[in-house]
């Protein structure tokens, strides 16, 4: 059969004659020859650096992933109790499209409250999604496909995927003013003016609690105002929530924007994260909400979700989605994840006391309050592109060049070598 | 929006706003709270149309998403009270109970991994597991191939076959000067959707011919004759879906030779590997003739079947370039397309199938379990084949023995199909389409007889 319709095809003048097939593909260049190296991830690429250094002294506060106070990754008890559980006993079955359910429960109740109206009257689409940077690209694919006229406003600054994000959702941004350089604190009239003068109806995109990377939140009385300005202004808020619990160390109190926002009568987007609160970094856990009017909608807008999910990786992951609901689940469990996301977020808040300790004993020209006045894993430093380098240079710590530190990788043993290094690089300014 | 009319349109602004402040728990009076005495008292609180009570979602106009075709299967076999229903649906491995099954050799991996205590879950490389990358090339393109040897390949961990897909298509939409991708005729329900949103253009080749049940070659030959130079060929590497027929060795040599000629770029979709014939090497064949010409080629890598991986979501997406200076800067910009999706891949099942890999008794121990598994199938395809030949069903059913994978393309058509479901319980995908997988001994003889009397009764 082969013989005959490869004769038939050549006749038709349908195959290549064999002149052509000793051609080949040896003499065709490549079709990716044009193809330019991409630059380097600022923020990973920094760890790279590091790894690459052999100098014994070495300091990582770049990356913003939790270390001990032996500066080593930690897995947490809850998380291996859960995955001893787990091993052995489920299957690998795929999960639906939107995820773990029990997960998206357990999650929308630690975001929107335990006892939340919202979610008994069923008024949130939620699906699972791949941790923060998963949920804020199914909320930018979605806005771009149902409201395709819009925005979304990004404060000046924020973690740079989020740039990346919706440029790559094809959604136009704009920037609202945010930190304040000169206090190191919020800028909050420039923001609140930001927020007036954006026409009626635009998305913002807030972050719920330890701002990354300034770690400058506003107060309680600042987000009330905030929010009262939305209605004025008829704005959307979309809030990633990334470090809930990781910030205070109570996650109910980290929440607070978010649950003034719904008090307020918002109907809000979220973006939740477990990569550091449950310190779930590779397993890829989040979960996108978006409150709406009632059930029905609800339902319309999380099948909607699905259809941008599954062109994309089909179903999310299960293996994560698991031991959050086991963790979350189980009141032994998740007692045991509150202590030991308090005692993640108690180390931070000691450590970023002993830095500004260090600095004013060292006699530091500079005010260093804005290290104990910002909350969670950041700290916007304040220091230059140069004097960056210099710390790199000079005393091999690593960090990105606009001067965020990540306390968690700040430690007891390190902290007194990163201070006398910062005073160095800054004492002359 | 004029005050005015946002007046009108929101009606008595006292009411509202009363019950605006009920809502807040503010004492409505311009002096009572700080807060709102330090705004201009002629301002007027608009409640936000994302505000609850009273304005809508900017939402409101989502329309709820059709059901997905190939899970709405799953959806009603499961709302069946039949006790004789069989869910012939969705393509995921059942044992001869009908159970889902995980490998032992997974099993035992996932063990090592959760006893051993220097593990972490620390954020995988952007690109995944660096392990895992140089073990699914070796596994797909063959240990010794000149384009591993020679650091030619780029290859990115991504969410199952869906994700290295979904990666490729974005870079190929990026990077590549011609934006349309043919698919063949048919094809997983799922392809036209991920090029679509990777910003790629959708044509299609025929492939299946439903005459003879098998491939329409002469059809696929002249579709790929008349792509521009540049366009883009997905091709399944093994095991069609849904169709399960797949070209002859030979076949593939002259689409190879067709496809090199025409200078198009080769795309496969590699889900069955090791699944469809038992054998990881011969399941390859197809990709592997390709990339021994020193042509480029993209491949898409699932773990979901071969290794029972559904949930987990591991796969590998693998672009074999000219050159080892390609090869890096190509592997670079994938990870510019994947930072802003999802930032790096999920750990749990790329560190199991690397596990797996590279230990020469666990790899042997999978190597067995795939082979039973594609036996089974194989297996049941010759049992029902064997039964409808026994009952004396019309028609040739040969193609049931002759196509190859998990799936079956029956040929019933869509009134059979219902009849089935309908008076047989049986669950299929309305275009006939049957999971061999879901198929055991004990149900051949009723899916048998459900075929013998729709095929009977029904033209």
């Amino acid at each position: 059969m082969a013989a005959i319709s490869r004769e038939i095809l050549k006749r038709r003048g349908i195959l290549p004659s064999p002149v052509m097939a000793t051609i080949g593909t040896r003499s065709m260049a490549s079709w990716f020859g044009h193809v330019e190296p991409a630059a380097k991830d600022p923020i990973l690429g920094v760890t790279e650096a590091f790894l690459a250094d052999p100098s014994p002294d070495k300091v990582n506060v770049g990356v913003g992933a939790y270390r001990d106070d032996n500066g080593k990754p930690v897995v947490l008890e809850c998380v291996r109790e859960a995955e001893r559980r787990i091993a052995g006993n489920l299957n690998m079955e795929y999960l639906p499209m939107g995820g773990s359910i029990k997960m998206i429960e357990e999650s929308l109740k630690l975001a929107y409250g335990e006892d939340s109206e919202l979610i008994k009257e069923k008024r949130i689409a939620a699906v699972q999604a791949l941790s923060g940077t998963g949920a804020c690209r199914l909320f930018a694919d979605f806005q771009k496909r149902f409201l395709p006229d819009t925005q979304i406003y990004i404060p000046i600054p924020t973690w740079a995927n989020h740039h990346n994000i919706w440029r790559d959702a094809c959604v136009p941004q704009r920037t609202f003013r945010y930190y304040h350089p000169e206090t190191k604190g919020l800028d909050f009239a420039s923001m609140m003016d930001d927020i007036k003068n954006a026409p009626n109806g635009s998305f913002f995109l807030l972050h719920a609690c330890a701002h990354n990377p300034t770690g400058v939140d506003p107060s309680e009385e600042q987000w009330r105002e905030i929010s009262y300005q939305f209605k004025v202004k008829n704005h959307f808020p979309f809030f990633d929530m990334a470090y809930q619990g990781f910030a205070s160390g109570d996650p109910n109190r980290d929440a607070k924007a978010i649950r003034i926002f719904l008090e307020d009568g918002h109907l809000i987007g979220c973006a939740q994260s477990y990569a550091k609160n449950m310190g779930l970094y590779g397993q890829r856990v989040g979960c996108l909400s978006i409150l709406c009017e009632d059930e029905l909608q609800a339902v319309a807008v999380k099948s909607q979700l699905q259809q941008l999910a599954r062109p994309m990786y089909s179903n999310p992951p299960v293996h994560g989605a698991l031991v959050v609901s086991i963790i979350l689940g189980d009141p032994e469990l998740k007692s045991l994840w509150l202590k030991e996301v308090k005692g993640m977020a108690d180390r931070i808040i000691g450590m970023r006391k002993a830095l500004r300790e260090n600095l004013e004993k060292l006699g530091s020209p500079l005010s260093w309050e804005h290290i104990t006045n910002q909350i969670g894993m950041f700290c916007y430093s304040g220091m230059t592109p140069e004097q960056v380098d210099r710390l790199t240079d000079e005393f091999h710590i690593y960090m990105t060049r606009n001067g965020r530190i990540s306390m968690a990788g700040v430690t007891t043993g390190n902290v007194g070598y990163l201070a006398n290094a910062i005073h160095e690089v800054t004492k002359s300014s | 929006m004029g005050d005015a009319n946002m007046r009108a349109e929101l009606g008595s602004p006292g009411r509202r706003l009363g019950t605006l402040a009920r809502h807040l728990g503010v004492d409505y009076s311009p002096a009572s709270s700080s807060l709102m005495a330090s705004h201009n008292a002629s301002e007027i609180v608009t409640p936000s149309p994302t505000a609850g009570s009273y304005g809508g979602s900017v939402f409101a106009n989502v329309v709820q998403a059709p059901e997905d075709p190939i899970l709405g299967v799953t959806v009603a076999y499961n709302k069946d009270p039949s006790p004789v229903k069989v869910n012939l649906g969705v393509g995921a491995y059942r044992t001869e109970d009908g159970k889902p099954l995980v490998l032992n050799v997974v099993r035992r991996a996932e063990q090592l991994l959760v006893n051993d205590p220097s593990r972490v879950k620390e954020y995988l490389p952007i690109t995944g597991l660096a392990d895992f990358n140089k073990l699914s090339a070796k596994l797909i393109f063959g240990a010794d191939s000149p384009a591993i040897q020679e650091n030619r390949v780029a290859t990115v961990q991504c969410l199952s076959g869906t994700g290295s897909l979904r990666v490729g298509g974005e870079f190929l939409a990026r990077h590549h000067h011609e934006h349309t991708i043919y698919i063949p005729q048919p094809t997983w329900g799922n392809h036209p959707k991920v090029f679509t949103l990777a910003g790629l253009s959708v044509k299609t080749y025929r492939y299946y011919d439903p005459t003879t049940r098998g491939l329409n070659f002469q059809g696929l030959l002249e579709d790929l004759n008349m792509a521009p130079r540049g366009a883009i060929v997905l091709l399944h590497a093994c095991a069609h879906n849904p169709t399960g027929v797949d070209p002859t060795l030979d076949q593939w040599e002259q689409i190879r030779l067709l496809i090199r000629s025409k200078g198009l770029l080769p795309f496969f979709d590699s889900a069955y590997q090791g699944f469809a014939s038992g054998n990881l090497e011969a399941d390859a064949q197809s990709i592997r003739m390709f990339v021994a010409d020193g042509g480029e080629c993209l491949t898409a890598q699932s773990y979901a079947k071969n290794m029972g991986l559904y949930g987990e979501r591991v796969g590998a997406l693998s672009i074999v370039c000219k050159s080892a200076d390609v090869a890096v800067r190509v592997e670079s910009q994938l990870k510019l397309v994947i930072r802003p999706m999802y930032s790096n891949p999920p750990i749990h099942g790329a560190s199991i199938v690397a596990t797996i890999l590279k230990d020469r008794e666990m790899y042997h121990e999978w190597t067995i379990e795939l082979k039973a598994m594609a036996d089974r199938i194989i297996r049941m395809r010759q049992q029902l084949f064997d039964a409808l030949r026994t009952r004396g069903t019309p028609g040739d059913w040969s193609h049931i023995v002759k196509q190859i994978g998990m799936f079956t393309f029956t040929g019933l058509n869509r009134e059979q199909v219902t009849s089935m479901t309908k008076e047989y319980h049986i669950y299929m995908t309305s275009d006939g389409r049957i999971s061999m997988a879901g198929l055991s001994s004990k149900t051949v003889p009723h899916l048998a007889g459900a075929i013998h009397a729709a095929v009977t009764r029904i033209k």
